[in-house]
């Protein structure tokens, strides 16, 4: 078996099949940054997979999982104005919680550099949204760079660290999902370790860091300098690449991985437009586009999500007076979604369809297959937690979800949230919804990695302003969705033990006097205490804890004396009342035509978590396979 | 020379992962070009997961467009049905691990599971070549990737992997145990 954390640690110069947040961690190890920081988030939780693998004793460089990501961005900046090169990363909707402290970074003089790696998640594959964080640089003058594969993930990694260290300023490294997950071979330099110089290097004297009042000024004019000064360097970037077809009639600007479906879309339709790809793409290289443009009668700008570029294109060309068309977003679509192969024909198609590849033509026989929308895994604790919930609820309740694996209690056969916004929103929306209602109760849920990272607040606001809500406090013991990341009550951090820091401690610290604690298999008593938790007036919590079994599971496989366990159904007992196939709904029960109902032998655990479920008992014990 | 695209899909929790670093290490370990890309995320708690592999000198975006690619694997029936349908372009060929994971709907008796049958008229009627795959002896449900993939192999579904190729990622990917137990299922379906 390779070695992949030996080879990340490689003295030689070597290629290997990665993916780009594998390739972005060799570019950490060549760059010498010394402080990585983070908080878990599709796309970007592989970055930390790849630096796990790296024994904590061999790393160039510390790692931590932070609370949240404004935290992590806190740590980053402190490394930086103590002379360490640091970097933080996070998921698209993760600048928004960093954003106080992200927006005063280009005001600071970061003297050891920081780069920061946004996930950003065009398409929305495992995102609320697909905000374009591009908006959030320019808010706050930070210059950002966008490479398109994994190759260049690499590249503009190390070329956003020199940048950031050489002007002491923050730099973006911007990734979408298929950037971070595209998987090639990269070709990697040599590395040459060197000592971490120990010296705390703060002086406040190369500051100032305190924005206050009149000092905010030469702060922020420090700060546009800085990026009229990157804008000019842009200009000269060799990073920056023409493909000139000597077509002067069509040119397109663009940028990540459009760049490469408009590559293929053009190869198969055999168009040759020239092509202008940046890779800095703010602040933008004036020139260079100036000269794009003045070369050609009509130019195509090929940005995903918003019309940044375009806007400050067409504002360049206004402003030089340039006779050029240019062509870019039209309608709303043009604003939705990822610019994928068959997106970038079907926007090419209306502006110059010659060079759009044909989309192919449906099957002319189709099958409809049921949708499978994603589900909670066999013996989730949540999915025992949700059923018994749901028994003690009414129809007319709100049930406020939030984000986590628990979030998927929203579907049929639960409907175990109604709303759902952001990382621990759910008690401050909940408390909202509880005022001048007297008839509707109101029920949150809430995850315990997010309890830690955003939720304390809004329970605080309820306690502080005595809101009449329920929270629900789906504790697993980690940050399952995200692939199992330790959090502040799992008695772990990312690199040794810990005090664990268990969340009904903090509530009674907090004063919480209504307190209820079960584990989610005890569904009777899980609904029982809901009932009484929602008859109370005030503030009420029930913590609804089970371990993740995925990750449990994961861990007991991995044992030599591990022994497969699946539970059965006594087909003579069997009445036929499907509430587990159809109201507990574990994957595991298989629904036959004639409304037998079996267990899939793949899917099966043995938890045994359904047999309370049957009215029957038609369930049997879980036994050995 | 033309690209050869590969869609696989599968339900989350059945080890797509593996079976496609596995087809994309072979490509590489047979000098080919080629890259990919893996679903992650939410859709791996029992959605739909799906991986892309692109190969040839003139692939860019790791992804494979609608009905353009040559090959559709999936490992499980449903999904090989919803797979080919989206993807797979004329006369393509569909390889399959025959078990069903039935989605919701089906469960909830809101919609009829897919057949071995209608999978089978579905090929027939669009011209697609169709591999079905099953193997009862299987030490652990979730070897069926490999079974798969020694499917892949022996009906030479990959031009220009050979055997050696697929063993040789196998052995980038795993050691121990878990090499011998997969390397052996793996050359035993495939010299069958
Ligand atoms: C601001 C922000 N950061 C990160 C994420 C990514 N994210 C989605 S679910 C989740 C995990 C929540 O963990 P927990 O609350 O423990 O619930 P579990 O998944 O374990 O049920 C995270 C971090 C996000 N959606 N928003």
């Amino acid at each position: 078996m390779k070695n992949f954390a030996d080879m990340l640690l490689s003295r030689e110069a070597f290629s290997e099949i990665v993916m780009g947040n594998t390739a972005v961690v060799r570019a950490m190890i060549e760059a010498k940054t010394r402080v990585v920081t983070s908080y878990p988030g599709s796309p970007t939780p592989e970055i930390a997979s790849a630096i796990a693998g790296i024994k904590p004793e061999d790393r160039p460089f510390y790692f931590e999982f932070s609370t949240n990501e404004k935290v992590a961005t806190e740590v980053a900046y402190g490394a930086s104005v103590n002379g360490h090169l640091s970097t933080v990363f996070f998921k698209s909707v993760g600048l928004n919680v960093a954003a106080d402290t992200f927006v005063q970074l280009g005001l600071m003089n970061l003297i050891g550099g920081m780069v920061v790696i946004l996930g950003d998640d065009p398409g929305a594959n495992s995102s609320q949204n697909e905000q374009d964080n591009r908006h959030l640089a320019r808010l706050s003058y930070t210059p950002i760079f966008e490479p398109a594969d994994p190759q260049e993930v690499y590249h503009y990694y190390l070329a956003a660290a020199r940048l950031s260290q050489q002007l002491h300023i923050p730099v973006i490294l911007r990734l979408t999902t298929h950037v971070c997950h595209a998987k090639q071979k990269v070709s990697f330099a040599a590395w040459q370790p060197v000592p971490i110089d120990r010296t705390p290097a703060f002086d406040v004297n190369n500051g100032p860091y305190m924005p206050l009042t009149s000092l905010v000024f030469p702060m922020k004019r420090r700060a546009l300098n800085n990026l009229h000064q990157v804008a000019e360097m842009n200009d000269k970037d060799q990073l920056n690449r023409l493909i000139d077809n000597k077509n002067r009639r069509q040119g397109i600007i663009t940028f990540g991985l459009p760049f490469l479906s408009l590559l293929d879309t053009l190869a198969e339709s055999g168009g040759k437009p020239d092509i202008l790809k940046l890779a800095m793409i703010y602040p933008l290289p004036n020139q260079l586009i100036t000269d794009f443009l003045t070369s050609h009668e009509e130019v195509l700008i090929l940005e995903e999500l918003d019309d940044i570029m375009e806007s400050e294109i067409k504002r360049l060309a206004f402003e030089r007076q340039i006779r050029v068309k240019i062509h870019g977003k039209t309608d709303i679509e043009s604003w939705v979604g990822e610019y994928t192969a068959d997106k970038v024909a079907g926007l090419l198609a209306g502006v110059w369809p010659e060079m759009a590849a044909k989309p192919q033509p449906a099957t002319a026989f189709s099958v409809s297959v049921p949708p499978r929308p994603a589900q909670m895994c066999p013996g989730c604790g949540h999915r025992s937690a949700f059923h018994a919930v749901k028994q003690a609820l009414k129809e007319t309740d709100i049930k406020v979800a939030d984000i986590g694996c628990h979030t998927l209690g929203f579907m049929p056969p639960y409907n175990m949230g109604q709303l759902l916004m952001c990382m621990g929103a759910s008690t401050g929306i909940g408390a909202g919804m509880s005022l001048f209602n007297d008839s509707r109760r109101v029920v949150c849920f809430l995850g315990d990695s997010t309890f830690f990272h955003a939720g304390i607040p809004g329970i605080i606001n309820a306690l502080f302003n005595k809101h009449n809500i329920t929270l629900i406090l789906m504790e697993n013991g980690t940050t399952a969705m995200t692939g199992h990341q330790d959090h502040a009550a799992s008695g772990r951090n990312f690199n040794q033990e810990t005090e664990r820091i268990p969340v009904r401690s903090v509530l009674e610290g907090l004063g919480v006097k209504n307190i209820f604690e079960v584990d989610t298999y005890q569904q009777q008593k899980l609904t029982d205490m809901v009932k009484e938790a929602v008859a109370i007036e005030g503030f009420a919590v029930v913590i609804a804890k089970h371990a993740c079994m995925l990750k449990l599971m994961r861990e007991q496989r991995r044992k030599e004396s591990f022994q497969a366990k699946m539970v059965s159904i006594d087909q003579k007992t069997c009445n036929k009342a499907h509430v587990c196939v159809s109201a507990f709904a574990c994957p595991t029960f298989v629904m036959h035509e004639d409304g037998t109902v079996d267990v899939n032998p793949d899917l099966c655990i043995g938890d045994g978590s359904c047999l309370q479920t049957c009215p029957a008992k038609a369930i049997q014990r879980p036994e050995n396979r | 020379m033309k690209p050869f695209n590969i869609y696989l899909c599968g339900v989350g929790g059945q080890g797509i992962g593996l079976i496609s670093e596995i087809i994309l290490r072979a490509a590489d370990r047979a000098g080919l070009k080629a890259i990919g890309v893996d679903t992650h995320g939410l859709a791996q708690r029992g959605g739909i997961v799906s991986s892309h592999i692109r190969i040839g000198e003139s692939v860019h975006s790791p992804l494979v467009s609608k009905r353009k690619a040559d090959l559709v694997i999936s490992l499980e029936r449903h999904e090989a049905v919803r797979a080919a349908s989206e993807y797979l372009t004329e006369k393509g060929s569909l390889v399959y691990y025959n078990t069903s994971w039935q989605p919701l709907p089906v469960r909830l008796k809101k919609a009829q599971e897919i057949s071995v049958q209608q999978v089978a008229d579905f090929c027939e009627k669009c011209e697609y070549k169709l591999f079905e795959v099953y193997q009862k002896d299987l030490p652990d449900p979730r070897m069926q990737n490999i079974a798969l993939l020694a499917a892949i192999c022996r009906n030479n579904l990959v031009a220009g992997l050979a055997t050696s190729h697929y063993e040789q990622a196998m052995g980038d990917l795993m050691s121990g145990r878990m090499l011998d137990a997969n390397l052996q299922l793996f050359n035993r379906l495939v010299s069958n």
